[in-house]
């Protein structure tokens, strides 16, 4: 497997023990973000998003089907990730890794639980057709932070997708024609963001090799203050003071990207 | 608000279900435990350290430890299908980064330690369940380890923090609504697994990890005796 080799590893270290990184940024700052929207004529909204080098484009469909028994007057999420081998000599073609699966149910959660869908405006007729939104993530180029990346694309294109046409008498979804009905959406907006813990030091958006050698991560959705999901990943442990440090880091980068956001999508 | 509030089984907000431990209950296995909160019973088996096959997935550097976490089609009211799912991927990744800070396999180099976790019957924190066996297991078969380490589910239904969460509050529907917290705890009290689903603000969510301290207390008091009652038989 290719991997930051342990010359560099102890390197980055080093430099972040100074409070510095390769690419000049410092610990809590993000690399430039770019959204754009509208990136396929196809799909019923759809974005990509840039954070540096890494690149994700997240395309949402929409069809009606049958809701869950558990949901019978609720609309569907479906959301899926792929990790494309185009994107990194690192990934090879074959079934989801565990990495894309992850990457797919955190992005799920912090949809789903803070109520972003409006998913009860989204049934035609309870317990029987209700329409389901597909969320497809698919990485274009992997330059670290995917998560971060990905979690903003599904956001932006939400917010840019419009309902297609259905056709009651038929019963079918007419593919290629919209209605200008955007997604029920509610005014809280999930933001996904991660902060890594990295020797001692702890930092936001990582490169590749950052990532590479990053011990354990912590994401979380939240909006103004309220957190909706969480997920610590890898292999080490958080004392609760650290803990109490990427709830601070969170915070304030929370604010800093929405304004990114924000201004990215005027 | 405290005092009044009313939990379905009519437990204390920081009341643990009746926890039952026991420790070798699996013949065949180097190390094997049952861990259940109340009606959500897992058992863990471990196997190894063993050489790791397939070859390419061998470290030479150090051992690697390796979980599985799987529920039985009928441990749920709802028959699940069997086999792998993305939630079951999930979690058997979930636990190994619970397990890895305190197992001390490095010295296993190009060697594997499984860990098979079952949910034999599910009433909520299966996961938490799953990893408090799991450590048992690895104890039990002699694998080094810098502690156990406990693992609760804390929730927060409407506004209220609860410990130890059964299905009918993950389904909480006044007020907020549920928030659940798995939280898996070192010896030293670190926090080797944490994720949140639902709503919290964060001076609660501090709360939360003070309460899965005090949880884990019990939960490591349980999991000690099953392991002294099997050292004293052998």
């Amino acid at each position: 497997m290719i991997t930051t080799s342990n010359l560099t590893e102890e390197r980055i270290k080093q430099y972040l023990g100074d409070g510095k990184r390769f690419d000049g940024r410092k610990l809590d700052e993000f690399r430039e973000l770019t959204i754009e929207t509208g990136i396929s004529k196809k799909a019923e909204g759809s974005a990509r998003v840039r954070l540096g080098k890494t690149e994700v484009i997240v395309g949402i469909k929409m069809d009606v089907g049958a809701p869950y028994p558990d949901s019978k007057d609720k609309g569907n999420l479906m959301v899926t990730a792929e990790f494309l081998p185009l994107s990194s000599p690192r990934i090879e073609p074959g079934p989801p890794s565990f990495d894309s699966i992850e990457l797919a149910r955190v992005i799920d959660r912090g949809i789903r639980e803070s109520k972003f869908i409006e998913l009860g405006k989204l049934c035609i007729k309870e317990g029987e057709k209700v329409w389901t939104i597909f969320v497809d993530i698919y990485t274009i180029n992997d330059d670290g932070n995917l998560l971060d990346a990905a979690g903003i694309g599904a956001v932006a294109a939400l917010k840019s997708a419009k309902i297609p046409e259905y056709d009651e008498e038929v019963g079918r979804t007419k593919f290629g024609e919209w209605t200008d009905k955007h997604v029920p959406l509610s005014k809280e907006v999930p933001i996904s963001l991660t902060v890594h813990k990295i020797g001692n030091s702890l930092i936001v958006d990582p490169t590749r090799e950052e990532e590479d050698i990053s011990e354990t991560r912590v994401t979380i959705a939240s909006s103004d203050g309220t957190i909706y999901s969480m997920q610590k990943g890898n292999s080490k442990e958080l004392s609760a003071e650290e803990f109490h440090k990427v709830l601070d880091m969170i915070e304030k980068s929370e604010r800093e990207i929405i304004k990114k956001i924000e201004k990215s999508l005027k | 608000m405290t005092k009044d509030f009313k939990r379905p089984d009519g437990r204390k907000i920081n009341e643990l279900r009746k926890i039952t431990a026991k420790v070798g209950v699996v013949p065949n296995a180097d190390g094997s435990a049952m861990f259940a909160f109340g009606d959500t019973v897992a058992i863990a088996a471990v196997y190894g350290p063993k050489k790791m096959h397939p070859q390419h997935s061998q470290n030479p550097e150090r051992g690697t430890l390796r979980c599985s976490y799987n529920m039985l089609s009928f441990s749920v009211t709802e028959r699940i299908r069997p086999g792998p799912s993305r939630r079951s991927t999930e979690i058997s990744k979930i636990t190994e980064w619970a397990l890895q800070p305190v197992v001390m396999i490095d010295d296993f180099p190009a060697q594997v330690v499984d860990v098979h976790i079952n949910i034999l019957q599910a009433n909520a924190s299966t996961r938490c369940a799953g990893i408090n066996a799991a450590a048992m297991a690895l104890a039990h078969a002699g694998i080094p380890m810098k502690s156990l380490v406990t693992s609760v589910s804390i929730g927060k239904l409407d506004k209220q923090l609860v410990t130890d969460l059964i299905k009918e509050e993950e389904d909480w529907e006044e007020g907020e609504g549920p928030t659940d917290i798995p939280i898996t705890l070192t010896g030293d009290g670190k926090i080797s697994h944490i994720q949140l689903d639902g709503k919290i603000g964060r001076k609660q969510l501090e709360e939360a990890i003070e309460l899965a301290k005090e949880a884990g207390k019990q939960i490591h008091e349980a999991q000690e005796k099953a392991l002294k009652a099997v050292g004293e038989k052998q």
